[in-house]
């Protein structure tokens, strides 16, 4: 079948956080107790509880007061996945026939490599230490149904369809550059940047390491056979993530 | 809305003033930004706040709070001006040409008052707010409208004073932004050009709120923008069925279909029908109030039914009656419950505690009551009020009931959005537990309250006894027992409870066989032969070719105009009209002002089935069948539920004024008013405090060094009111967990505050904490040569839920007792606070 995408359209976007909300509530994921840290944003970040979300990013205007841009970050479903060349473990994060980057939890060792390699800084693990992170409502989209912050978004700011569709509407709206349209292999979320990328937040050319290529390349390979695998992924989560820390909490006060 | 949610798409110009809808009603935003995308529509946000709506903007213009007047009172004088109004539609539609009794004196003559004020009694004697009228009883018109008496030459006059420069100082707006806003909503006066306005309760929680409102309908009159798709005067409305409990008579002053509650002295049916019943010497008007008896009687034998006859003056005398100049709306029934003047009291589906202005004086009225009964989906600050903060549970007697209510999703019935769309919906799940809907909780209530009444007599049983209630089937002890939503709709249509006829037909035409549902309100009598709750939504539930049809429930998605009317989908009131005033939008020969958004159209030759003679509508059910108006014998004009037909420039129906006039706020930054120097207030507003006898409760401290900054309160999208249905909603308080205030980083440095640092938020009421939000989305405002601050809070949440009191406490802890003299809405939206670092 024809590769599905979402358009996400910053331009579009009111900020309501519908999408937030839709995806929980679909997911059934629970809510988290947060603080309010100066600002509408919240949570801080993506948690194993927070599929996407949206940032308040304010950048300097030369009319107005200010330029409030509203963004939704999220899982980009990148055709060339960080994630998925990465992952020691067959099958714990997979390609659904939509074009999604969709997650096995019952496959998932929890070795956390498929965050160090994400460019995006997507995956999250839950209490039990599995990847945990927006599959594009697997469920949804393999009953032709739109993903659930698609289907709740009022203004069409997150549209879903065709992914060469959503590229074509895309230029028909005027963004001659669509983010996400060759990127890595390109992207199952694309965006309608009026300005720069870096001016909401993203990398201009997002990439994943050279090492992460060798690993996929050579080691991954090795470790499917068995030889030689748990040592390699430890070394390389050495490597790509460093030693295990204490995350710091953001909500400290 | 004169529109609906739908025709924002059909706009030039969208300003959204009073309204933040891209946080507050998401869903406009679909059309809005629409409009913007397919039609190069303009969105113009006018916001003390750079709002979210604001930053989908073209045009964003600041002002200080409470100074819309000046800000649309200076657009008024650019427009006429710049010659930007819509001169045929002016002329024609608008009361422009009315010559006004020569006595009338305004604002700028007077020191700030119309004539006819009693400083005294802070009322005014409206005598000289007339029109000159000629021998047949009919305004006089200059249609030139030169004359200086006329209604043109005197907003002129009136307006002449709101300069750029002088609105500028008032509102602190840059001149520039001002007349950026006002180039390009001038910019519609032209026939195929058209802007509407968005606004919400930034424009009506001020002590002018009415006038608010008035000042852009007048533009919108002289823009030729009302009745046009894609014009109108729209209010958002803040509840999705909030326009349905106004429809159906929630406020005190009217009942069902916004008739007016009878006074002691209107003491029968006769007198009350002579005195309240518009009545017009204008041939060409409509005049559409006088049919007022009948809507009045057959909503007395809907709900009296056989009880209600001719003999008995249709239970005309169970009526409840105001005192004359009795006003029972929120702040007085308060002020009255503090001064223990009430035993008992139903909280239903409301939390006072934190929704009323001055919580603080709300809560302490709790505690003077025998008896509370709250029905709501959860405990409240309000059934828990006894033990909040600051009280004695000890000390305070009153019992507290609750009655666990279920959700909109629980139940079936219809809903009333801000469109007047009424939409039919259905149960989805059971209700949980053991709450019950609202209805069936009134059932329980009424059976046992009729009983007891039958048993122990009491002072006055006639009303409560013989009301109709035909609502289902019945137990074996006379109890309904389930309250069937379908005939409690049927029974809001209405039914023939005889054979009616059209009695100007010869022979009489049957228009309805008696115990059929009726068909429209127009079929309604004044005789007692017609039954109808509410006649505004008489046809939503009807009958054709004897198959009852519910119209709410329809779900067709036929456009065949294309401008989004749907005339298939639901049904709206009245009669199925999706946009009122439309005789508004073609030009006296019924021909569309822009062809290109034809509403409604003149065909003169096609046959009229209903007069089988050439000539019919075309398009939305127009405002009634009548020709248009360029028809010497039976055309008519447009503003058909106005006596004279036309849209009122000069509006003499208000408390206040015939035309808006800028006042400052209660609590004001200001020492005077600049517009003139004896009435910095609106002269009229009833003021709670500074008399003998008033409660320290009531306090207010305007231009106090204490209180140097402006506040208003607001919503968030992620919570709902005072919080109760959201903050209980782990998934909604995750994006909005705690009470926050918003101000500038200028204000930021001046008092030591980092963003995401406790504050203390005061006013001379009460005072909370809050998380302060430090942004460039507010910046302080210029305002008569000094620099003035603005904050802002919302107002959702409050001490019971979350249980750990970390969500805050009700903004409304702050807010002053006053309202606006036409309808008391309190003044959220402006009054002076202090911000300072928490301490500890």
């Amino acid at each position: 079948m024809a590769r599905m995408g979402l358009l996400v359209s910053p331009e579009l976007c009111i900020g309501c956080r519908a999408c937030q909300v839709a995806c929980k509530s679909w997911n059934q994921l629970p809510g988290e107790m947060t603080k309010n840290r100066g600002g509408y944003e919240n949570p801080g970040d993506l948690t194993p509880s927070l599929y996407n979300r949206i940032r308040f990013v304010e950048v300097p205007s030369d009319k107005d007061p200010i330029r409030w841009l509203f963004v939704n970050q999220r899982c980009m479903h990148c055709e060339e996945a960080g994630c998925m060349k990465i992952c020691p473990s067959p099958g714990a994060l997979y390609r659904t026939p939509e074009g999604a980057v969709a997650t096995n939890k019952d496959k998932c060792i929890g070795c956390k490599l498929c965050l160090a390699a994400c460019p995006f800084n997507v995956p999250r693990y839950n209490e039990k230490g599995k990847c945990s992170k927006c599959d594009l409502c697997v469920d949804r989209i393999s009953n032709k149904m739109a993903p659930a912050c698609a289907k709740t978004c009022p203004t069409g700011a997150i549209a879903y369809g065709d992914r060469a569709e959503m590229i074509a509407k895309a230029q028909k709206a005027g963004y001659q550059k669509v983010y996400g349209q060759a990127d890595l292999g390109g992207l199952g979320a694309l965006y309608a940047f009026k300005d720069g990328p870096k001016v909401y937040g993203y990398d201009e050319k997002p990439q994943i390491s050279d090492m992460l290529v060798f690993w996929h390349n050579v080691l991954k390979p090795l470790s499917y056979i068995g030889i030689g695998g748990v040592a390699a992924a430890a070394v390389l989560h050495y490597v790509a993530v460093g030693p295990h820390k204490v995350k710091e909490d953001d909500d400290h006060e | 809305m004169t529109n609906h949610w739908i025709d924002l798409k059909n706009s030039d110009v969208i300003l959204c003033m009073g309204g933040n809808p891209a946080a507050n009603h998401p869903l406009s935003m679909k059309w809005i930004m629409r409009a913007k995308e397919q039609r190069g529509a303009k969105l113009v946000v006018v916001d003390p706040r750079y709002t979210q709506t604001a930053a989908k903007a073209d045009i964003y213009a600041a002002l200080r709070s409470g100074t819309d007047i000046a800000f649309l009172g200076g657009m008024i004088k650019y427009i006429y001006d710049n010659n930007l109004y819509f001169r045929e539609y002016v002329v024609t539609y608008t009361n422009a040409s009315f010559l006004v009794n020569p006595d009338f004196k305004m604002p700028g003559q007077l020191e700030g008052v119309f004539s006819g004020y009693d400083a005294k009694t802070r009322k005014y004697d409206k005598k000289t707010w007339t029109f000159q009228m000629d021998e047949k009883g009919v305004p006089k018109k200059d249609l030139t409208l030169k004359d200086p008496n006329c209604v043109f030459q005197l907003m002129r006059k009136h307006y002449n004073r709101y300069t750029v420069e002088k609105v500028s100082t008032i509102t602190g707006t840059p001149k520039e932004n001002l007349l950026e806003v006002y180039k390009a909503i001038g910019s519609t006066g032209k026939p195929d050009k058209v802007a509407t306005v968005c606004y919400a309760m930034g424009w009506t929680q001020h002590t002018v709120g009415v006038q608010n409102v008035r000042a852009f309908s007048m533009i919108q009159l002289m823009l030729g923008n009302v009745g046009m798709a894609g014009g109108g005067v729209n209010a958002l409305r803040g509840e999705s069925n909030v326009q349905g409990s106004t429809d159906a008579g929630l406020l005190f002053h009217i009942i069902p279909g916004y008739i007016p509650v009878p006074t002691a002295s209107l003491a029968d049916l006769a007198t009350y029908i002579d005195k309240m019943t518009p009545k017009t010497k204008e041939p060409r008007s409509v005049n559409w109030w006088g049919n007022r008896p009948k809507y009045l009687v057959s909503h007395l034998k809907a709900i009296y039914g056989d009880a209600a006859n001719k003999e008995n003056d249709f239970a005309y005398a169970w009526m409840p009656k105001l005192d004359e100049g009795m006003n029972c709306s929120w702040l007085n029934m308060f002020d009255e419950m503090y001064k223990g003047r009430f035993e008992g009291f139903f909280a239903w589906g409301q939390n006072p505690a934190c929704s009323g202005a001055n919580s603080t004086k709300t809560r302490t009225a709790l505690s003077k009551l025998k008896w509370m009964v709250n029905v709501n989906l959860y405990d409240n600050e309000t059934g828990s009020f006894w033990k909040g903060p600051g009280m004695k549970p000890a000390d305070i007697q009153t019992e507290v009931f609750l009655l666990p209510c279920c959700s909109s999703v629980e139940k079936e019935g219809s809903i009333s959005n801000s469109g007047r769309l009424v939409q039919w919906r259905y149960k989805a799940i059971e209700p949980v537990g053991q709450s019950l809907a609202d209805m069936e909780i009134l059932n329980e209530i009424y059976f046992r309250v009729k009983k007891l009444y039958q048993k122990e007599g009491g002072k006055f049983p006639a009303p409560v006894v013989n009301l109709t209630w035909n609502y289902g089937e019945k137990d074996k002890d006379g109890k309904i027992k389930h309250v069937n939503p379908h005939l409690v709709a049927r029974e809001i249509n209405g039914y023939y409870l005889a054979d009616v006829y059209d009695k100007t037909q010869t022979p009489p035409k049957l228009i309805g066989k008696k115990g059929e549902l009726c068909v429209n309100f127009v079929s309604l009598q004044a005789d007692g032969t017609t039954s109808c709750g509410n006649w505004i939504y008489s046809g939503s539930y009807t009958q054709k070719d004897g198959k009852i049809i519910n119209m709410m429930a329809r779900r067709g998605k036929e456009d065949p105009t294309g401008l989004g009317l749907y005339a298939n989908w639901a049904w709206t009131w009245p009669v199925n009209r999706r946009i009122v005033y439309n005789r508004a939008s073609v030009n006296p020969q019924g021909q569309p002002w822009d062809p290109k958004r034809a509403l409604i159209k003149w065909n003169p030759t096609k046959l009229n089935p209903a007069t089988n003679k050439p000539g019919v509508w075309e398009g939305d059910v127009p405002d009634g069948p009548a020709p248009p108006l360029a028809d010497e014998k039976a055309g008519k004009l447009p503003f058909i539920m106005k006596s004279d037909g036309v849209g009122s420039l000069f509006g003499p129906g208000l408390a206040d004024g015939p035309f808006p006039e800028h006042y400052e706020p209660l609590e004001c930054p200001l020492e005077e008013n600049p517009m003139q120097a004896k009435h910095r207030i609106n002269p009229t507003i009833k003021l709670f405090y500074g008399k003998e006898g008033s409660l320290e409760e009531d306090v207010f401290k305007s231009c106090d060094t204490r209180f140097p900054y402006v506040c208003s309160t607001y919503r968030v999208t992620e919570h709902w009111q005072t919080g109760v249905m959201t903050r209980h909603k782990s998934w909604l308080l995750e994006t909005q967990p705690q009470m926050f205030v918003e101000l500038s980083k200028e204000l930021a440095k001046e008092k030591g505050i980092g963003n995401g640092e406790k504050v203390t938020v005061s006013s001379a009421r009460g005072s909370l904490w809050a998380v302060a939000v430090v942004t460039d989305r507010y910046k302080p405002f210029k305002v008569m040569n000094t620099t003035i601050h603005q904050v802002g809070i919302p107002w959702h949440f409050g001490w019971h839920y979350p249980a750990d009191g970390s969500g805050g406490e009700s903004a409304n802890l702050l807010t002053p007792t006053i309202g606006d003299p036409n309808v008391m809405i309190p003044e959220s939206k402006a009054f002076m606070v202090n911000i300072e670092k928490a301490r500890g």
